[in-house]
């Protein structure tokens, strides 16, 4: 058992950071959320990064990556967020389907689908909930009804995260009259193909982060089926995996934002009570925590393991860790905590607020934490359904 | 690669198998019966199997293995509640006198199964001094060690039937010294580390034991017609102690491996794992004991042993406002962020 960097893994991190350093734009871009123009800026930043062969470094070259192993890739994922580098518009296919389709995808869809994605030019949103099947997945109701080389999609999505603007989605759907987890499969669609329909849901703060997804008549080539027809839901779960257990969450996401609350509770520090003191060193702990644990997972992964139940538990501890982490920041901030960032006595409230609001959403996505802990006692703990 | 090697695994599986095997609850309840404190069958069994000597280099007469190997021998005796002092042993008093240029024999003494105590001034009491042959402790800088029968004890009485404290009144003389200075100072040190470490290891082995028993317990006990562990109150109650558990560990093991270059960077992850596993170990013995209902709170049910042990623990070694000290000290600083993760990539500020 080691914790060191070899030689090259500190080269490399070099590299990344010269790289980072001269090409992160100097300043924050327009929301991917709110407007066309902000989302088309962020899929430029997808180019550059691809350009430098940045895109996604741990898949094979020939699809745009680099082939690097899962330490390189938190290395990566580290200079990535200390040069405080945009957030990834397409993170929902560079992290989600993309190790999916490493694991289900055929080689014809992998060249297919995998060089333009990581190049931004086709950027992603899933299409999983349904308004009657959100933490009961297996209630999906949309269907595929297959006609020859063609599936005829029906049906309704929702909370379809980046789906306002994304060019593509995958989706869950079923065949007609099949029930719970037998008949689903996932499939890949073009939301700009005739049938489709996006309506726009505004967050609490007014941004457009999430769609609803209409679908009509919706006609799609079988080969944009990932996995074995009927077989959607396990390829769901391995998704799903992913999204709670490694990719979604890095953890050098936390240790930047630990890194920033220590820098505001150093400057604030005097005219704080005592109490303060502990909920900032809290939170420095947990993302320290996180990051050993995913170490450990990514170690693993590596020596031949596979991502089990405990990615569950990484789902909990990073949701419940973002929110004790911003609210102890707007605890320092005090009664200037609610303001907006434009009034003019904002002094140095930066982002805290609005990175509070969206930190309260990470208990619900990705599988709301009560779906989470019934994983870890049904499926860790062994407790009776 | 931040994973046990084979040879690490099969020691922690062998140390867990034998500690598991011959230290039941019906063994517990059995000693309390005989008015039995310590079992010196099972001390021979620990001794033979040479656990208490991980640590000790070869050339002294040990394993000379390293401090990640004993983690897991001391998470086995958490999980067991041992009444043997195999962790302060094989933890904080083998190393110390394997450290010392002249251990006046008692190093010998120590790997033939003398039972030694050490009064760190970490702590109050001292853990089993009364079934120790001899008492370590330090005087003005340095560190003495006298035969037991030597010492005035002032027994205390803790609510761990396994665990006896006493207050030590010291006499001692130049012929009990066994180091001082600069020597001194570093072992002084070097202990206080690894008796919170390995504090902490027994603590993470204390916590997934009082987790297992709820999860056996609600799987049998039924109530409106069904187990209890089928309700999601429960469910999740056991949950939120599991996931305190998975992000205790890799602390704990980070601080193994870290040990052994010293300064405040490895100083401040003993002691964030010292904090994370003793809080783990306390809300799984209270959630248990919830889950238990009022079976939980009796004598019968096994669960108090591992509850003691976890109330116990909680303050020894450093309680838990000296080592947040720590972690505060090193946080504000020194280099933190997403590359000042590993003690080994950052050079600490003096």
């Amino acid at each position: 058992m080691k914790l060191e960097y070899t030689a090259e893994e500190k080269a490399f991190r070099m590299e990344v950071r010269a790289w980072m350093e001269a090409n992160v734009p100097k300043h924050k871009l327009p929301s991917f959320d709110l407007t066309r123009e902000g989302f088309e800026a962020h899929r430029e930043w997808e180019r550059t990064l691809h350009k430098g062969r940045w895109g996604m470094v741990t898949w094979p070259e020939e699809l745009g990556g680099r082939g690097l192993d899962l330490i390189r890739w938190l290395i990566f994922e580290e200079e990535y967020y200390r040069a405080n580098a945009p957030v990834r518009v397409n993170q929902n296919g560079i992290f989600l389907l993309g190790p999916t389709m490493m694991e289900y995808g055929t080689e014809e869809q992998k060249a297919r689908f995998l060089p333009s994605m990581a190049a931004g030019d086709d950027v992603w949103a899933q299409a999983w909930s349904e308004p009657g099947a959100g933490s009961d997945l297996a209630g999906v109701r949309a269907t595929a009804r297959r006609e020859g080389d063609h599936y005829i999609l029906n049906g309704h999505k929702i909370w379809s995260t980046r789906a306002v603007f994304a060019d593509w989605a995958f989706g869950l759907f079923r065949e007609p009259g099949s029930e719970r987890h037998k008949g689903m499969s996932l499939i890949l669609f073009k939301l700009d193909t005739p049938g489709v329909d996006r309506r726009p849901i505004a967050r609490l703060d007014g941004e457009l982060v999430f769609a609803e997804i209409f679908l009509d008549d919706v006609k799609v080539p079988v080969a944009n089926r990932l996995g074995a027809e009927g077989e959607g839901w396990k390829v769901c779960m391995s998704t799903a995996g992913f999204e709670r257990g490694l990719m979604l969450r890095s953890p050098a996401r936390y240790q930047v934002a630990a890194q920033r609350l220590v820098a505001l509770y150093r400057k604030h520090q005097d005219e704080l009570e005592p109490t303060v003191r502990a909920n900032v060193a809290k939170a420095y702990m947990d993302a320290e925590a996180y990051a050993l644990n995913i170490y450990a997972s990514a170690s693993r992964l590596m020596a031949g393991g596979k991502i089990g139940p405990e990615s569950s538990t990484n789902k909990i501890f990073w949701s419940e860790m973002d929110i004790q982490l911003h609210r102890t920041a707007l605890e320092i901030l005090g009664e200037r905590a609610e303001l907006l960032p434009s009034s003019p006595d904002a002094g140095d409230v930066g982002d805290w607020l609005g990175d509070y609001i969206f930190s309260l959403a990470g208990p619900i996505y990705a599988g709301s934490n009560e779906i989470q802990r019934n994983i870890i006692a049904e499926r860790m703990l062994n407790l009776p359904r | 690669m931040f994973v046990l090697t084979e040879d690490q695994q099969l020691i922690h599986e062998a140390a867990r198998t034998l500690l598991v095997e011959n230290c039941s609850t019906e063994q517990l309840r059995k000693m309390l019966a005989d008015g039995q404190v310590q079992d010196e069958a099972r001390w021979a069994q620990i001794l033979e199997m040479g656990l208490p000597s991980i640590l000790v280099s070869e050339e002294r007469g040990g394993l000379g293995l390293s401090a990640v190997d004993f983690v897991g021998v001391a998470e086995a005796a958490g999980y067991v509640a041992l009444p043997e002092p195999l962790v302060e042993q094989g933890g904080v008093v083998l190393p110390l006198l394997a450290g010392l240029s002249d251990s006046k024999g008692w190093l010998d003494r120590a790997l033939a199964g003398a039972k030694i105590a050490i009064d760190h001034p970490a702590q109050r009491f001292v853990a089993d001094a009364n079934q120790a042959e001899a008492v370590i402790f330090f005087v003005d800088g340095a560190i003495h060690i006298v035969e037991r029968d030597q010492l005035e004890l002032i027994k205390q009485e803790s609510i761990d039937p396994f665990r006896e404290l006493s207050r030590v009144v010291y006499s001692f003389s130049a012929e009990t010294q066994l180091a001082k200075g600069d020597e001194a100072q570093k072992l002084i040190a070097e202990a206080f580390e690894r008796g919170a470490l390995f504090c902490a290891a027994q603590a993470l082995g204390l916590a997934q034991r009082c987790v297992d028993m709820a999860v056996s317990y609600t799987q049998e006990r039924t109530q409106f017609g069904k187990p209890i562990g089928s309700y999601q109150a429960v469910k999740h109650m056991l949950a939120n102690v599991q996931v305190q558990i998975e992000f205790a560990r890799p602390v704990i093991y980070a601080a193994a491996v870290e040990l052994p270059l010293g300064g405040p960077i490895a100083a401040a992850r003993v002691s964030h794992a010292k904090l994370a596993a003793t809080e783990a170990a306390d809300f799984a013995a209270r959630t248990a004991l919830q889950a238990h209902g009022a079976m939980g709170f009796t004598w019968e049910v096994d669960l108090h042993f591992f509850m003691k042990r976890a109330l116990a623990l909680l303050a020894a070694w450093g309680k838990p406002a000296l080592h947040r000290n720590r972690v505060v000290e090193r946080m504000l600083e020194q280099p933190i962020g997403p590359d000042s993760l590993f003690a080994s990539e950052i050079e600490a500020i003096a």
